[in-house]
């Protein structure tokens, strides 16, 4: 397979997995919380991080988007490659990176303005002021997270205004309107009704198909529903990664096998 | 029974449940007392209305028995049985109840000493038109009046002299010249400071920062004053070269000086009560800092900072020693860099030498009654614009 070189790297499909990470540590003020991870997340697949609370599922989640940078007194060591590239290289913008590794949090977050405004606020962010373009990708957006339907009448009213799972589905599409390569959800659903999350599970598994989709879950059934590939961690290690339904009928470790049996957790 | 300890002060049944087996008689009077003082609070308020609004209250109705002209027209003593009692109090500026306490005799003696003083007047201010207005009507405490020796109507504050003149628009001015310039200096700074300590400053700094600009606010309004007049006066005009050294220009920015905490104080409390998580989606879209700040935690903000502008309007307008110090002159100018005479100095420099109950005291205190009412409509107007905009951020339309 020889393409030309593309100025923007990750426009080529690229050989290999998409997120890497080597011997990754972390530690906040002196507790470590990532205890050399080592894991290769494939493209264009949904690969769930299960684990008890405190594990570090959510800690290795925003390494991907480096979120942690915000939080005081965190140190990070060992290698971090998205793309091949190490993202805590010194020479990266975090900037450009957050564009290109979207992010759905716990609890749905959508700002206090139109809902308009909450999908076209990325857009704006890089520029883009063009109404008619803007328009389209507003719908194209809500669309794609089907909350369209429901919301085309009124674009212009609070996105305050919306039930929990709408606002869900909102976060979801103000991830995906500027067009990142991975989407990174912190328990997307865990707030939500049984209906609401239905609705977001279906979402994710037709999300896959474009994007590569990371997610951290405490639902066990959530993780064997929706997703390719499941990590299990405990205590800041990487206990066992593989194929989904290896993980929920085989683990090959005890200790994975208690978590998804419920024997602890 | 696991409640072991409890179960011994229960009474057997459920009798017990029933108010009053064990009225927590502490809380309740708390609860009375707090609600006490709250109410004493409004009704403080209240009654500082009042007792301003009594003093004010001839004025504001135009009553006969406040005239401040200077020459006012004489009638002889022997015509005292043509006149009638509402015309002899108007005659002699008295209520009907200072009138039922004088005999008539005692009223010839006044009306006589009336025409004494009259002849006493020098023939100038016999002649001149003006001395007979009587400047405490509204026509004169607002429309502008071409005195004698002034070539077009002007607006005049200037209770000294034989004429006394109450125009109160110059200090209307004077008050809004300085208030304005004070907010148009404070509020882009505490602001920006607000924005920096609460969304971009580290925990460390901006642990240093608050209680350093917050320290402004402990500055003595005096020593703020004192210091606009000798070092910023002098500053200021090296660096804008204008002529006046004491101006309004001045006066607000040391205004500004003092209003700048309070800005910032509650400002910087409503950006950092913006929820984290918004600022953490702005941030995961590939905001900068500031991008978040501005753009996100700003506008969600927007009804606390408003409050803060509103209540630092309010001290700039309060606001009297800082003013009184810097400058005083009442001219009538809307330049910034003329002087200015705002309404509470002239409180302030001028209610000590009023002779209470006289036309000068009731301006005052007319004075006072204005500066109330632009308060509570500020603060009024202020708090319908936060309401309305705190549910339109809520999305309850």
């Amino acid at each position: 397979m020889s393409s030309p070189p593309s100025p923007y790297p990750s426009a080529v499909p690229l050989p290999g997995p998409i997120i890497e990470t080597r011997n990754l540590q972390l530690w906040y003020g002196t507790t470590p919380a990532l205890r050399g991870v080592s894991l290769s997340i494939q493209e264009k697949v949904v690969t769930a991080l299960i684990g008890p609370s405190g594990c570090g599922k959510s800690t290795l989640l925003r390494c991907f988007n480096r979120m942690n940078d915000l939080i005081d007194r965190v140190r990070i060591d060992g290698e971090c490659l998205i793309g091949g590239e190490n993202i805590y290289a010194p020479e990266i913008d975090v900037i450009e990176l957050r564009k290109r590794v979207g992010m759905v949090f716990q609890r749905s977050n959508p700002f206090p303005k139109s809902i308009f405004e909450n999908v076209a606020y990325g857009c704006r962010l890089q520029g883009l002021k063009d109404r008619h373009e803007l328009h389209s990708i507003v719908e194209r957006s809500l669309r794609g997270a089907g909350l369209w339907d429901e919301v085309k009448d009124r674009l212009h009213e609070s996105a305050l205004s919306l039930s929990g799972g709408q606002q869900q589905r909102l976060c979801i599409a103000r991830a995906i309107a500027i067009q990142p390569e991975i989407i990174l959800m912190d328990e997307p659903a865990s707030a939500l009704d049984p209906m609401a999350t239905a609705r977001v599970e279906e979402l994710i598994l037709e999300l896959k198909r474009d994007y590569s989709i990371v997610i951290v879950t405490h639902n066990m059934q959530q993780a064997s529903r929706i997703s390719d590939y499941t990590a299990f961690f405990y205590l800041g290690e990487l206990i066992e990664y593989n194929e989904t339904n290896r993980i929920f009928t085989n683990p090959e470790k005890k200790r994975t096998e208690d978590y998804v049996t419920g024997r602890f957790g | 029974m696991t409640h072991g300890r409890n179960s011994s002060r229960r009474t057997a049944g459920w009798g017990g449940i029933y108010r009053g087996h064990r009225a927590r008689v502490g809380e309740r009077l708390a609860e009375m007392g707090i609600f006490v003082v709250s109410l004493s609070a409004i009704a403080l308020i209240f009654l500082i209305f009042l007792f301003v609004g009594r003093e004010a209250w001839p004025i504001l109705i135009q009553s006969d028995s406040v005239n401040s002209a200077a020459v006012q027209d004489v009638i002889p003593a022997v015509d005292l049985p043509k006149l009638s009692p509402e015309q002899i109090r108007a005659y002699l500026g008295i209520d009907a109840a200072q009138l039922d306490r004088m005999d008539s005799e005692t009223i010839r003696e006044l009306m006589l000493v009336r025409e004494e003083a009259f002849a006493s007047l020098p023939q100038s201010l016999q002649r001149d038109p003006d001395a007979r207005l009587n400047t405490v009507r509204w026509r004169s405490l607002i429309l502008p009046h071409q005195w004698a020796g002034y070539s077009r109507p002007e607006f005049i504050w200037q209770p000294i002299g034989e004429i006394h003149k109450y125009n109160i628009v110059p200090l209307l001015v004077g008050s809004l010249k300085t208030s304005l310039i004070g907010l148009a200096f404070a509020v882009p700074f505490a602001l920006g400071a607000a924005i920096y300590v609460s969304q971009i400053a580290r925990p460390r700094l901006r642990e240093w920062l608050k209680p350093a600009v917050e320290l402004l606010s402990g500055i003595p309004s005096v020593v703020m004053g004192s210091f606009a007049l000798i070092v910023m006066a002098t500053v200021l005009q090296r660096f804008f070269g204008y002529e006046t050294r004491l101006n309004a220009f001045v006066a607000g920015i040391a205004l500004g000086m003092a209003v700048i905490p309070i800005v910032f104080s509650i400002a910087e409390d409503a950006l950092t009560s913006v929820p984290r998580s918004f600022i953490q989606a702005a941030l995961a879209l590939g905001a900068s800092e500031w991008q978040a700040a501005w753009q996100i935690a700003l506008p969600a903000a927007l009804p606390g900072v408003f409050a803060g502008v509103v209540l630092g309007f309010g001290r700039a307008v309060g606001e009297t020693m800082i003013v009184l110090l810097v400058c005083s002159a009442s001219v009538m100018s809307w330049n910034i860099f003329d002087s200015a005479r705002s309404i509470t100095t002239t409180i302030a420099a001028e209610m000590a030498e009023a002779v209470a109950g006289n036309h000068h005291y009731r301006v005052l205190f007319l004075l006072g009654t204005i500066l109330f009412a632009v308060t509570f409509v500020t603060n009024l107007l202020g708090d319908i614009f936060i309401h309305r905009l705190k549910r339109r951020l809520e999305g309850k339309q």
